[in-house]
């Protein structure tokens, strides 16, 4: 298979992160698109849980908003946001929560905050919605998002959610006993954290991908795991059903982007 | 007791100046016409609270209602930011506003604390979160039992509450389906609460017994707004205008085109407008 974007392989190689049996939160932005390619080919029967409260959700395209009314008409349930945060977040019912962000530190910190000063602020983002609690709750993260300086930061200007925090043991030492951040996958690399220090490593570049690019688009100084691989391109069957998933979402949205 | 009468009514007989109002709704159900009531009267001083503010609460804002907004998530969906919020909390334009910021599972709590007539929630919340160091009200407690530390927050009890719902009966019971939200915890934490319905039918025979229904006695005024969502959606009546949510980014970013936008279609316009603007979108849901 020749011929796919950096996006398509990031999306894609989030898609395969996922297990048939997970049972998958779904944040906001680019981990949509993943979680139900991942549904469409080899995770048939994953959970995929929207904030909004649809629990088993399998919408036909990607939903605009993480309320949409498709969500709800395929899904196996709809909860109410109180009960879905308390019973099945908190409750521990979530193995992974799939997360995008703006802004991610080298330990999987993320900040859709702020940026600059909280009281001061240069850019008024969002702010974190389900996020904080996703972070902590679920039994493991993964994050997705595209690679820039802006983007990949040595220094996050706002804990929006809690990855390692300054790394090692750090997430213990809270109290927090899921695993956080175990996977970033970018449209250049799939990192996963050092066992020890818990920092972000790049363990296998795209097809394609340089050490030079990953390091060009990133604000810390890139660690590369020893037994560097490189991530399987898009099969034709992933690749199609991308593809068909980002049409009929084009079409049914009148071509407008997703979250 | 529910008492039925026109929109106008029910917001000036039940929203006042200084009060704390939730306009209440997860994507779905969003009460914009009550909120765009509100703008028309020139409510001020409000404490504005919601879980996901979105465009109706950058309207009510960039209007100059709010002192202070109570959020976990404030962005035009599928879009991007709040133009409005962002000028009223970057530049303070038209006037400054406090701001109160928590994670959904903290404001859920919230909401269903409220509702249970408890004083704060307690959930497993906010660790490690930068939330915590700059919002006073984010504190902990420690389990009595296991000594586990644990988030707390003040129940939110709003002065009055706004939502929108599918069907109410003769009775006033009013019924929603599709994704519920907060709206229940969210009536039921209000002294006062005012209900939107898409339309009145005799009874509710034939619903599921466990549907999620208000009784008539939680509930003080019920106004018929076709529409009234617009634009978000009502299930199973009509669908979500993604248009309008795109269309707004352009208009909240100049301040004149926003007063212009809001002057033509808020200012100059009453209730029974909704019903139009989701004619086309009734085929599409």
């Amino acid at each position: 298979m020749t011929g796919f974007t950096s996006d398509e392989m990031m999306t894609i190689a989030a898609a395969r992160a996922l297990k048939n049996d997970d049972v998958c939160f779904v944040g906001i932005g680019a981990p949509s698109a993943a979680c139900n390619v991942a549904r469409l080919t080899h995770a048939p029967d994953i959970t995929l849980i929207y904030e909004s409260g649809t629990i088993g959700t399998a919408p036909e395209v990607l939903p605009l908003s993480i309320g949409d009314g498709e969500l709800c008409e395929t899904a196996v349930t709809t909860v109410s946001v109180p009960e879905m945060f308390r019973y099945w977040l908190q409750g521990g019912r979530i193995t992974v929560g799939f997360l995008g962000a703006a802004q991610l530190d080298r330990f999987g910190n993320i900040n859709t905050t702020v940026i600059g000063d909280y009281h001061k602020p240069k850019v008024r983002l969002p702010g974190g919605g389900g996020a904080p609690e996703i972070a902590s709750s679920c039994g493991e993260i993964f994050v997705t998002m595209k690679q820039s300086k802006r983007g990949l930061v040595e220094k996050i200007d706002f804990f929006t959610s809690f990855g390692h925090g300054e790394g090692g043991n750090a997430r213990e030492r809270l109290g927090l006993r899921t695993k956080g951040p175990t996977l970033l996958i970018t449209d250049l690399a799939i990192w996963k954290p050092d066992q020890e220090t818990k920092e972000f490593t790049v363990t296998s570049l795209h097809p394609g991908v340089t050490r030079e690019a990953v390091q060009e688009t990133c604000g810390w100084q890139v660690r590369f795991a020893a037994g560097l691989a490189e991530t399987p391109a898009p099969t034709a069957l992933e690749l199609d059903t991308l593809r068909a998933l980002k049409a009929r979402t084009a079409a049914a949205h009148g071509g407008q982007e997703v979250a | 007791m529910a008492t039925f009468m026109s929109l106008a009514e029910a917001v000036s007989g039940n929203l006042f100046d200084g009060d704390t109002a939730a306009f209440e709704g997860f994507t779905h159900l969003i009460p914009h016409a009550a909120a765009h009531e509100a703008i028309r009267q020139g409510r001020r001083d409000l404490t504005l609270v919601r879980m996901t503010p979105d465009i109706v609460y950058d309207q009510m804002i960039g209007m100059g209602m709010a002192r202070k907004l109570v959020f976990s998530y404030a962005g035009n969906p599928g879009v991007g930011l709040l133009r409005r919020l962002r000028d009223a909390v970057e530049n303070g334009w038209p006037h400054p506003v406090e701001i109160e910021e928590h994670s959904h599972a903290a404001m859920a709590n919230a909401y269903e604390a409220g509702a249970a007539g408890l004083p704060c929630a307690v959930f497993r919340g906010y660790k490690g979160a930068s939330l915590a160091r700059v919002n006073p009200n984010i504190r902990s407690v420690a389990c009595p039992f296991t000594g586990e530390e644990l988030a707390a927050v003040p129940s939110i009890r709003p002065d009055v509450t706004f939502i929108h719902a599918q069907k109410a009966n003769r009775r006033g019971d009013v019924l929603i389906e599709g994704i519920i939200g907060i709206q229940k915890e969210a009536v039921l934490a209000a002294r006062r609460a005012v209900v939107t319905v898409e339309e009145v039918v005799e009874d509710f025979a034939g619903v599921h017994p466990n549907a999620c229904v208000l009784p008539h006695w939680t509930v003080k005024a019920i106004a018929v707004v076709p529409g009234g969502a617009h634009p978000s959606y009502a299930h199973g009546y009509y669908a979500r205008d993604n248009r309008s949510y795109l269309e707004w980014d352009a208009i909240a970013a100049d301040r004149e085109a926003f007063t212009a936008w809001m002057k033509q279609n808020v200012l100059d316009k009453d209730a029974d407008v909704f019903a139009g603007r989701v004619a086309a979108l009734r085929a599409a849901r």
